[in-house]
């Protein structure tokens, strides 16, 4: 099973990244647009309701990595496995949950993808393939090597599908996590095991400079070269401007595609920043609203919108005509979140706990099942 | 209330199909009687082994468990028959390997992860407590975690106190996953055939100081249901609660009580979640008097927990109040006699059972 990487497999440039670029089709660029406005405008949205005290609990906004999750998830199939921290809805949205389900979610409520029993850091879609939403750091990430491990022994010894309905295929598998992670023993243990057993799975560090409130350069050791921890562990490692998603794309899918080739792990750096704090309740005295504005001049949705307007993609009325759909489209998901009914305590409190719920579990508990999912 | 319309007894949509037989009564089992004599290591190996031919999803993986044959000789030869894909040597890791099992049990495969022992799994807590048994709650049951975590619980000799660990104590806190405690290789053996089968979470705690015990095994596989205690010994006078290895120090304290007249019911729970409280409640409305034996310590323990139960359901039926007996409270110390002390043994069983029944004589 395990094989030694070859001393330099670092990207040979397979795919040059022009002619990547060529393969996109101003479809495509124009959907990307649309699928980082859309997280923007429901993190926006998202913000309000948090605080109108609609949503509660711990909160993580997403806005300015858009083009992190839109542009990787981009270069995957839609059954390939993706996992991610707790900072999730852009990933749930890109990967294709509705912004009803998502902002369901969040207002605690029975049509959410989790049923309510979830909240913002616990997006999951099956569907989708989408295996959450994680609330400890760098938890997800040996269960991103996880699902590799699983895709990869469908694939090359049960040679049929876990599930009947399902082909095995050469998937990759797309694991996100934070700067922050990159300094937990979990972390690493994943990234050992990866590359000891040949996992197609790329750890993508959205590095947007602060594992919570605490500066790079005070929370990890040679943070200016993060490739470095990947290499160390035989891993093919790139370092990607996150904020150009046109650049990003082109890094990244061949980058990608030969992590699913060659069954082998990837690791990412990939430069981002956000808008917001860390959470709702972030005051941010760590950095300077200078810094802020500085990356608010590189926005990654103005960049691609200005690039498609000079090349005539995209004309200020057809932007317009875009936002107010998306506008009219995560107002549609407050609605819908707001006038769905909370689970009911009866019926959904004790479901869900085991998928075999039998006599004597619980002394003070009888499990049963619930509602389906509304995603299933 | 609103049922899952999909989910007839062998599908759920977060596991996919599971074929866990309909359980039957005990008395449908195959004999526990027989000359098919057998270590206790082999009967588990004899259950994953036949799990592993019936499904290919289901693949082993740990420390030492393919080349070395096993720490403990557990997985002796398995690799020779399903080789390396299937019986995994996992680097000294566990809360990757812990993880990445999990995360391979949400895709829908099977796992079974071996701990060497149970102390070696509080570095891979946040994947085994935070992840397992929550997932399909937390997903709103779409993804579950059909695993099974197994390993040495409790003393295994002189190990001192980093490496002496009965987990159950705390892990049995935790909602979401199952947990089974053999006492014996015939339960070994159909419990953790049961557990591999089973589409939850299961800890399945073994013992070092058993795997060298040795019974009749029937050759066949066999599913023993969870939440079913076992009758080890009948008496009307005190009632004995125990699971794993303490189970055989309640027998021997029964049967020198028994020489004096008082007679015993030796309860082997075999497995602490699901609990058979029922078995309890019935034997305690016979004899009205119960002694609990646990290997973890009494704090907010599997003892209290079952104390608790009985005292909730049959108080008005005790003559005396629940008695237990654990380890000490105390680290689990080195020096041999130190260590004889702080662990639950017959004599300290056959004190608490003489003192109840001589109070309420």
């Amino acid at each position: 099973m395990t094989q030694a990487p070859t001393a330099n497999n670092r990207m040979a440039k397979a795919h040059s990244s022009a002619e990547t670029l060529t393969e996109v089709s101003t479809e495509t660029h124009l959907k990307w647009l649309r699928d980082m406005q859309l997280i923007r405008e429901f993190e926006n949205r998202t913000m309000q309701a948090y605080q109108q005290a609609k949503i509660g609990g711990f909160c993580h906004i997403y806005s300015g990595q858009e083009a992190c999750a839109v542009g990787t998830i981009a270069a995957t199939k839609q059954d390939d496995p993706v996992v991610t921290a707790y900072r999730d809805h852009g990933h749930a949205l890109a990967r294709g949950m509705s912004a009803r389900a998502c902002m369901a979610e969040m207002f605690g409520k029975i049509t959410g993808c989790a049923k309510g029993k979830g909240g913002s850091m616990h997006m999951f879609d099956r569907p989708n393939w989408l295996f959450g939403g994680h609330g400890i750091v760098g938890a997800q990430t040996p269960l991103g090597a996880g699902l590799a491990f699983a895709s990869k022994y469908e694939n090359e010894v049960l040679k049929k599908g876990v599930h009947p309905d399902h082909k095995p295929k050469q998937k990759i598998t797309l694991c996100y996590l934070g700067d922050g992670a990159i300094d937990q023993g979990a972390f690493h243990e994943a990234l050992n095991l990866a590359s000891l057993f040949d996992l197609p799975v790329i750890f993508i560090i959205e590095n947007n400079g602060y594992s919570m409130g605490t500066a790079i350069h005070r929370h990890t050791a040679n943070h200016e070269n993060l490739v470095a921890r990947g290499e160390s562990y035989g891993i093919d490692s790139i370092k990607i401007d996150g904020l150009d998603i046109r650049h990003l794309y082109s890094e990244f899918k061949p980058f990608a595609d030969r992590c699913r080739e060659n069954s082998r792990p990837g690791f990412v750096d990939l430069k981002t920043y956000r808008y917001q704090g860390h959470s709702m309740s972030d005051p941010q005295k760590y950095r300077t609203k200078d810094e802020v504005e500085e990356y608010k001049n590189k926005d990654s949705i103005a960049r691609l919108l200005n690039q498609l307007m000079e090349e005539g993609s995209m004309t200020e009325d057809s932007w317009k005509t875009m936002q107010n759909e998306i506008r009219d489209e995560v107002l549609d998901a407050v609605e819908f979140a707001e006038s769905s009914p909370a689970p009911e305590v009866e019926a959904e409190l004790f479901t869900d706990v085991y998928a075999l719920p039998q006599k004597n579990l619980s002394p003070t508990a009888e499990y049963h099942h619930g509602a389906r999912n509304p995603l299933l | 209330m609103t049922t899952l319309e999909m989910i007839d007894s062998k599908i759920h949509p977060a596991v996919g199909e599971w074929t866990l037989p309909d359980f039957v009564d005990e008395a449908d089992l195959p004999g526990r009687d027989g000359d098919r004599v057998i270590q206790f290591r082999e009967a588990i190996r004899e259950a994953m082994s036949h799990e592993m031919r019936q499904d290919e999803k289901v693949f082993l993986i740990g420390e030492e468990v393919a080349e070395y044959n096993g720490a403990y000789k557990i997985s002796q030869g398995m690799l020779d028959e399903f080789g390396p894909r299937r019986i995994i040597d996992s680097p000294i890791s566990e809360n990757g390997f812990a993880g990445m099992c999990i995360g391979a049990a949400m895709y829908g495969l099977r796992p079974i992860v071996e701990f060497m022992s149970w102390s070696f799994s509080f570095v891979a807590a946040d994947a085994i407590l935070n992840n397992a048994p929550k997932m399909l709650y937390m997903s709103g049951g779409q993804w579950g975690c059909p695993i099974v975590f197994r390993g040495n619980d409790g003393a295994g000799g002189q190990l001192a106190s980093t490496h002496s660990w009965c987990v159950e104590g705390l892990y049995a806190n935790v909602p979401g996953l199952k947990m089974a405690i053999p006492s014996n290789p015939y339960d070994a053996k159909g419990l953790l055939a049961t557990a591999i089968r089973d589409p939850d979470p299961v800890f399945f705690l073994e013992s070092e100081r058993m795997l060298g015990d040795k019974a009749h095994v029937p050759e066949e596989q066999y599913y023993i249901p969870f939440g079913r205690a076992r009758l080890a010994r009948e008496g009307e006078h005190c009632t004995l609660v125990s699971f794993g290895r303490p189970v055989h120090f309640c027998v021997e304290a029964a049967e020198k009580l028994a020489a004096d007249g008082i007679e015993c019911d030796v309860l082997d729970m075999r497995t602490i979640r699901p609990l058979d409280i029922d078995a309890v409640i019935k034997s305690v409305k016979k004899t009205s008097r119960v002694v609990v034996v646990d290997q973890s310590w009494p704090f907010g323990g599997v003892s209290s927990e079952v104390i608790t139960q009985i005292c909730e359901r049959c108080f008005d039926y005790l003559d005396h109040p629940p008695v237990r007996v654990n380890t000490e409270d105390v680290p689990t110390p080195y020096a041999k006699n130190l260590e004889a002390a702080y662990l639950p043994n017959p004599t300290k069983i056959e004190a608490a059972v003489r003192k109840v029944i001589e109070a309420t004589a």
